[in-house]
Formats: structure tokens, sequence, C-alpha cells
């Protein structure tokens, strides 16, 4: 298992692509938003939190269908399928790794981005706490709907339209926390609720991918 | 004899030929006579004058988008605990009606909004879990749509079905995090004080029987349709081997 997370954070960080893709996407939101509602500082902040989860969602969102397709191309992942491991496991650490390369970075540069948008000092810590404990979920969720997707040749947009209703607790909830702490609010029970997401999902949507990914590969 | 034998296309579509008259027509009685009964011979709300009548058709196809959800689900589970192909055309059926169900509650939704809350959309928490529902009902129909093995599709699909009813639920309880929005409380409920008045209440309820109705009716025709397709495919495919 160590192996193979290695293996495919290596093969992100050489191929490149994907992994800068989705940090450039979420900073060119953060800058485009500005510049299309205008440099009110209030207005940005109040719409601050949202735009950072949307743009991170997003962002999470492009390089989805690469967590299965290269290797269903390239035959790699028939040979994970007849590995000792179980089949859910390729799925877990699959997730864990698209989440190294694009989750753990996009809650590392947000509250970069989050000066851009002006977000109140109060909401920095949880828009990091949020990302941290939300993106997870959005990658396993993700690799679920690749899963589904990853014989389809032209899988790109059905993934996206089966993936995003999925994301909607999440980024509710996510919104939410980051809302609340910007506004000096309780935020306990969304901040709970988002984990509990993201915990319930790792547990459970790796056995639904994997069954996916058998049906796909029979 | 138990409920399984109706998993053999054959005893499925003999039942559903008999059985599918009786549906239909029952679909017409009750929808003609609610409907009217509703339309023009229930007097105007005091309060929101004639638009309430836009009740007859917005409750009822809300209730039974969610409904075709459901069954949905259920048989989609018996197709992955059992296998029996007619269970998953049900639910391939079954999702355009849905869908349709959805569209109209979101439709008459909106032009009763328009007056009486001065919106034709508000991000109301019923309202929004609607549109996730649609949402739903795309995603579930692409996936039938974009592959081609019949078997494939089935099993993806109802894998995507359960775990889409579990994100459904969780997304309808997460939008009531913004605030109880414009509906009312439930107010059709048998053991409540706080009811629909009578007049209103009889006729509502035979056009939701109706509507279920008609669902049944639409789902039979269309398995019926499925299943035949299914047939046709396999004798070209019979022909073109011999």
């Amino acid at each position: 298992m160590k192996a193979l997370l290695l293996r495919d954070l290596r093969l992100a960080f050489r191929s490149g692509g994907g992994f800068g893709l989705g940090l450039a996407f979420f900073f060119l939101l953060s800058v485009l938003v500005p510049l299309g509602v205008g440099p009110e500082g209030g207005t940005l902040s109040r719409i601050a939190p949202g735009i950072l989860w949307v743009g991170a969602l997003l962002a999470c969102l492009l390089s989805l269908d690469r967590i299965f397709a290269l290797d269903h191309e390239d035959g790699s992942l028939d040979l994970l399928a007849t590995a000792p491991i179980p089949l859910e496991a390729v799925v877990a650490v699959k997730a864990l790794a698209h989440w190294i390369v694009t989750g753990l970075p996009l809650t590392l540069i947000a509250p970069g981005l989050a000066i851009f948008l002006n977000l109140p000092p109060a909401g920095y810590p949880w828009l990091v706490l949020s990302l941290l404990l939300g993106t997870p979920a959005l990658s396993i969720i993700g690799a679920f709907g690749a899963a589904l997707t990853v014989g389809l040749r032209r899988g790109g947009l059905l993934l996206s339209l089966l993936v995003l209703p999925l994301y909607v607790p999440t980024l509710i909830f996510g919104g939410e926390v980051v809302r609340r702490g910007a506004e000096h609010m309780a935020l306990a029970t969304p901040l709970a609720l988002l984990a509990a997401i993201s915990l319930g999902a790792a547990a459970l949507l790796p056995f639904a991918a994997a069954s996916a990914i058998r049906v796909n590969l029979r | 004899m138990s409920i399984w034998e109706y998993a053999n296309p054959k005893k499925f579509m003999a039942l559903s030929a008999r059985a599918l008259p009786w549906a239909v027509g029952l679909t017409l009685v009750l929808l003609v006579t609610g409907l009217v009964w509703g339309f023009f011979f229930t007097p105007d709300d005091y309060k929101q004058g004639s638009t309430v009548k836009i009740i007859y058709l917005h409750v009822p196809s809300a209730m039974m988008a969610i409904n075709a959800w459901v069954m949905m689900l259920v048989t989609s589970l018996i197709w992955i605990v059992r296998r029996h192909h007619v269970s998953a055309l049900a639910a391939k059926a079954a999702a355009p009606v849905g869908l349709t169900f959805t569209l109209i509650a979101l439709v008459t939704g909106a032009l009763w909004g328009q007056p009486m809350w001065g919106t034709w959309w508000a991000w109301d928490p019923r309202l929004t879990s609607f549109l996730i529902l649609t949402l739903f009902y795309f995603g579930y129909m692409a996936l039938w749509a974009a592959i081609e093995d019949p078997d494939t599709a089935a099993d993806l699909t109802s894998i995507l079905c359960l775990v889409g009813s579990v994100f459904a639920l969780l997304s309808r309880y997460a939008v009531l995090f913004w605030n109880q929005g414009l509906h009312q409380g439930a107010s059709l409920s048998l053991d409540k004080k706080e009811n629909v008045s009578d007049v209103f209440w009889l006729p509502l309820v035979i056009c939701i029987a109706g509507f279920v109705l008609l669902f049944v009716t639409m789902v039979l025709l269309r398995t019926r349709t499925e299943i035949r397709a299914r047939r046709l495919k396999a004798l070209l495919a019979r022909e073109r081997v011999a």
C-alpha cells in the first residue's frame, strides 16, 4: 500500500499536469472574482467563504478523471485488481494520493488567496480547518465518481454531472463553517457534520467504488 | 407462489398486460375527479385567492418525485441482491417519470411562488433539495445512456442510486441549515390539529392517489417497452449470428 501511494505521488509530481492545474484554477478564480464583482471590500468579505469553497471544489473536480483513467488505459488497474491487497484499499490509497496532490495544496494556499477576497481575519483558521476536514471527502467522493465512469471513453462531463450533486452537503457545511467563523458565530455543529461526512465517506465509499471498478473491469 | 415469480419477464408481461387497462382507467377516473373537483368546485382561499388551486398539481407531483426515487432505490437493491432483470429495467423506466414529476413540481412551484411569495425562485430548503434531486435524476439517466452493455449499466446505476440516496438525504438536511424557508410545515397529516381545511383536503387526497396510479401506469408501460426493446435486441443479435 505504501508502495502504491509513493508510486501515485511520484507519477503525479513528474507528469506535472493535473497537480498544477487545480492550483492554477483556484488562483485564477480567486483573482477573477474580485475583478468581476468589483473591489468593494464589504461585498467581497461576505462572499469570500463561499467563493473559496466553490473554488476548491471545482479545482478538485478538474483532476478527478485522472484518478483511475490513466491506470485503466495502460492496464495497471487490472494488475491492481488482481494484486494481493483488496481493491477497496487500492481505492482508498488512490483517493489519499489525490488528496495529497490536490486537497492539501489547496488548503495550504487558501489563506493566501483569502487575502485577495478580503476574508475577515477571524475566518482564516476556520478556512484552513474546514478545508483540511472537507477536502478528503471531495477526493473520496470523486474517486467513487471516477470509478463509475472509468470504462467510458468520454467520461469527463458525465463524471462532473455525477459528482456535483454528491458534493452538495460538503460544500454547504464547509462554506457554513467559514462564514460563521468569519462572523464570530457558534460553528461546532457544521464543523462536526463536515468531519462526519469526511469520515463516513472514507469508511463506506471505497466499498462502493471498488464494486464499481469490479463491474467496469468485468 | 411468491412475489419473485413476477421477476420472470414472461410472467411480468402477462400480469402487467392484464393490470395495465385497470391502472389506466383508475388513473383517469381519479385524476379527472380530483382535478375537476379541485379546480372548479372548491372555494378560493381567503388569503391566496384562486392560486391555491395549484396545490392539486404541485403537492402530488412533489410527493411522487420523491417516491419515484425511493422506488428506484428499492428496485436497484433487488437488482444488486437477486439480479432480476425486470427490476433493473423498472428502475431505468421510472427515472424519466420521476424527473418529469420533479420538473412539474418545480415549475408549478415557481408559478405559485410568484404571486404568493413575490419571487419565482428562492433558496428555500425544499426548493434547493428539489433542484439537487433534479441533478441526481439527470446524472442517473446520463449514466444509463452512456454505458452500452446493459448489465454493466444496471450494476453501475444501481450503485449510484444507493450512494446517491444517502447523499440526497444528507443534502436534504444540510439545506435546512440556512433557514426554515418559505414553505409551511406538514399540514396533511392525519394526527395533527392544524391541517388543510376539509374542503381542500378531500380533492387533494384524490389527486395524490391519481398521481400514484399515474406513476404506476407510466412505469408499467415503460418497463414493458424496455423488456420488448431488450427482446428485440436479442432477436436481432440472434439473426446476425445465424
